[in-house]
């Protein structure tokens, strides 16, 4: 689950994490309120958005599809330019390399108040999955995409891993420190600050938590100057406070009611949607409808055991997405049985009724009852006894090349 | 033989009275697993009938371990108990027997949380964790055998080919493909999709290399951190028995978590082909569709004089 920028700065705020003053806004007069307040001449206008890239991003007219302004991020030097960025951006569609090409429409604002910047870092907390650990990486290359950095010079990329049992421990923090070049104040202030920073992920369940840029100001200050912060969904049973920042419009609605369901559900571009058990399984199904020739309208798991409410459920969501032109429902039981899922199939056509070719591959627990019911019923299906028949056909029945 | 559990293995299921231990417990008797008891804090003392056998609870692990010499453990409890349930199991087997198998079903444990526990598990070096988020491990017998999870133990079989994977349906779909050309398995693991697990690729590459049942290998792999690269460096350095690969994403989209919380590509890194690529450049047989995993090992085993 992601958070804005603005929300992971209250965060980094309330544990004694430097950020700079700011305000969240949602609308023009707000930031120009905001600016009054802040008292700062130079001040940053900043789109927010559940995606990186926003300065480099281009904001065009929901309606008219127009463009409105390059740039997600801008500096404000006056009360004037406060207005148009604000205009310019609120209720406008903002195109990231990370948005993809909709793009996401920009309903908040932050506007944060300006330092003086003596140098950019980079700062990012993770869990590296191969070393099972909490890794954090830093790096003198601030500001700039740290793929490329980790490429090009990895020498400038530093990594500290905090040990499980002992946590990070002083002298990890000032290393880092040193090997970013800091000495005195500066030192000292990036020193408090990571052990805040890593406090904040630790007892925040974090996914990850990316600062791009962190920044020495001309008084050697270390401050936030971003904020990337996610956290692991896994966690949610502990974290009730995250229903009150999350931002369900930045969210896929089918997919926030799947989820509800029990359902994992991802919406893709393609045109034949996938009815899968298994998380495993449901993406090699997508795979193998694209090694055919066909493109796999979503992701989608069942869970384990799933009911027939389940499987309604499922085709219900798979059959909202209005580019889906065929459906392939593909199960292998072991818990979830087959009979159980016939069921669900009928079902569901029957009461939602169904205007596209369907195809069903049951294999494992009750296999046979589940085809049999298939078989004495009205509906217009093709049965099939392996994933890849099972491909060939729905891509064969779209239209598409087999 | 087999790697890590054999058709005696004795087996205790940790949440045996919740409904997913009752089932599951039920099943693995149906099976022919050794189930020699349960834990429930709170409910020792309580005997439950599954399948006909009578089996005890017990209100801790040490003492569950005392009274049934068991060696290994399944976990079904919910994910907020989860990782201290691993510890538990972990720290009881190394005290009592110094060694001991423990096996996590659970779905949902916050990352963080595996984190601790797989530093604890890794301090006590005789102990074996599996999963968690995973469907198990079995090793099929002439008649029954040993599972310990939650895969249908009716479509395996004993036989030669060792099989490990990351997904639980893909381990199944795995298996059918291995029983369509004639084949049977050795013992089957799924090490399961989460980002931060127990036992990985290379330990059960290593086992199946030194067992002498298995004399081939099928590995599944998804999308989502190096593993795989890192499994197949080292299958091209140590094992000398042929392996069959597929990797699961090829067309998922970066930044999307495709289920599994350990199955994303982030930073452009654990794509799929890369994954292929990695398999191709180690020497391992890669089927580029799960229904071809039987084909592929046909092949493999055939250049490798074993059909």
């Amino acid at each position: 689950m992601n958070i804005h920028e603005y929300q992971g700065k209250a965060m980094f705020r309330k544990a004694g994490v430097n950020v700079l003053d700011g305000v969240h806004c949602t609308s023009i007069e707000d930031a120009l309120s905001a600016y009054d307040s802040l008292g700062s001449k130079v001040v940053a206008v900043k789109s927010q958005i559940h995606a990186g890239g926003r300065g480099k991003g281009t904001l065009y007219s929901p309606e008219s599809g127009e463009k409105v302004m390059e740039g997600g991020v801008k500096i404000a030097f006056s009360r004037e330019d406060v207005e148009l960025y604000s205009r310019n951006i609120l209720g406008n569609k903002l195109v990231t390399i990370q948005t993809g090409e909709n793009g996401k429409i920009v309903n908040n604002l932050y506007v944060e108040a300006g330092c003086a910047i003596a140098h950019e870092y980079y700062l990012a907390i993770l869990v590296d999955r191969e070393a099972k650990a909490v890794l954090i990486m830093a790096s003198t290359e601030g500001g700039m995409d740290i793929e490329k950095v980790a490429e090009n010079t990895p020498e400038a990329l530093h990594k500290v891993w905090v040990d499980p049992a002992a946590g990070l421990l002083g002298f990890q923090k000032r290393n880092l420190g040193m090997d970013l070049g800091l000495s005195g104040a500066a030192l000292k202030s990036f020193f408090g600050l990571l052990g805040k920073l890593y406090d904040v992920f630790v007892k925040n369940d974090c996914a990850m938590v990316e600062i791009n840029p962190l920044v020495r100001s001309e008084d050697d200050e270390i401050i936030a100057l971003d904020a990337k912060v996610s956290f692991d969904e896994n966690a949610s049973f502990r974290h009730k406070e995250w229903e009150d920042i999350r931002d369900l419009g930045e969210e896929d609605d089918a997919e926030v009611r799947a989820k509800e369901l029990g359902l994992s559900y991802v919406k893709l571009d393609g045109d034949i949607g996938c009815l899968v058990n298994g998380a495993g399984l449901a993406m090699a199904t997508m795979d193998v409808i694209q090694l055919y020739g066909g493109e796999p309208a979503n992701f989608l798991d069942l869970g384990g055991g799933a009911g027939e409410d389940t499987v309604n459920a499922a085709f219900e969501i798979i059959l909202e997405d209005h580019n889906v032109k065929g459906i392939l429902v593909n199960i292998f039981g072991g818990i979830q049985r087959c009979d159980v899922v016939a069921n669900g199939v009928l079902a569901s056509v029957e009461r939602i009724g169904l205007e596209v070719p369907l195809v069903i591959r049951l294999s494992g627990t009750n296999y046979k009852e589940g085809r049999a019911i298939i078989d004495a019923s009205d509906l217009q299906t093709y049965s099939v006894d392996t994933l890849a028949e099972g491909a060939k056909k729905i891509v064969e029945l779209i239209g598409g090349e087999s | 033989m087999s790697i890590w559990i054999n058709e005696h293995s004795k087996v205790l299921v940790q949440g045996i009275t919740g409904s997913q231990g009752t089932f599951h417990a039920t099943k693995m008797i149906e099976y022919g697993t050794d189930i020699v008891g349960g834990v429930t804090p709170g409910k020792g003392g309580q005997s439950l009938d599954l399948f006909g056998k009578s089996v005890t609870v017990y209100d801790g692990m040490y003492e569950a371990i005392q009274a049934t010499d068991a060696n290994a453990s399944v976990i079904y409890v919910p994910p907020q108990f989860a990782a201290e349930a691993i510890m538990e199991a972990a720290d009881a087997f190394d005290q009592i027997k110094g060694e001991g198998v423990v096996v996590c079903i659970t779905e949902g444990i916050p990352t963080l949380d595996m984190v601790k526990a797989v530093a604890y598990v890794n301090q006590r070096p005789g102990v074996r964790l599996i999963g968690p988020n995973c469907p198990g491990i079995i090793t099929p017998g002439i008649e029954g055998g040993c599972k310990i999870g939650i895969m249908p133990g009716h479509i395996h079989k004993k036989g030669r080919i060792g099989i490990v994977s990351k997904s639980g349906t893909l381990t199944y779909e795995a298996v059918a493909q291995t029983m369509s050309i004639g084949e049977g398995q050795s013992t089957c693991i799924g090490i399961g999709g989460d980002p931060v697990n127990g036992t990985g690729f290379i330990d059960c590459l290593a086992g199946f290399q030194d067992d002498i049942q298995t004399e081939a290998i099928v590995m599944i792999g998804e999308i989502g951190g190096t593993a795989e690269e890192d499994a197949a460096a080292w299958a091209a350095e140590n094992v000398t028995k042929p392996i069959v690969g597929f990797v699961a994403g090829a067309t998922a989209p970066p930044g999307k978590r495709m289920g599994h919380a350990g199955a994303i590509i982030s930073g452009g890194k654990g794509t799929a082909a890369e994954k292929f690529a990695a398999f191709k450049s180690a020497g391992i047989y890669v089927a580029n569709d799960p229904s071809e995993i039987g084909a592929v090992l046909a092949v493999a085993l055939k250049e490798a004089g074993l059909l």
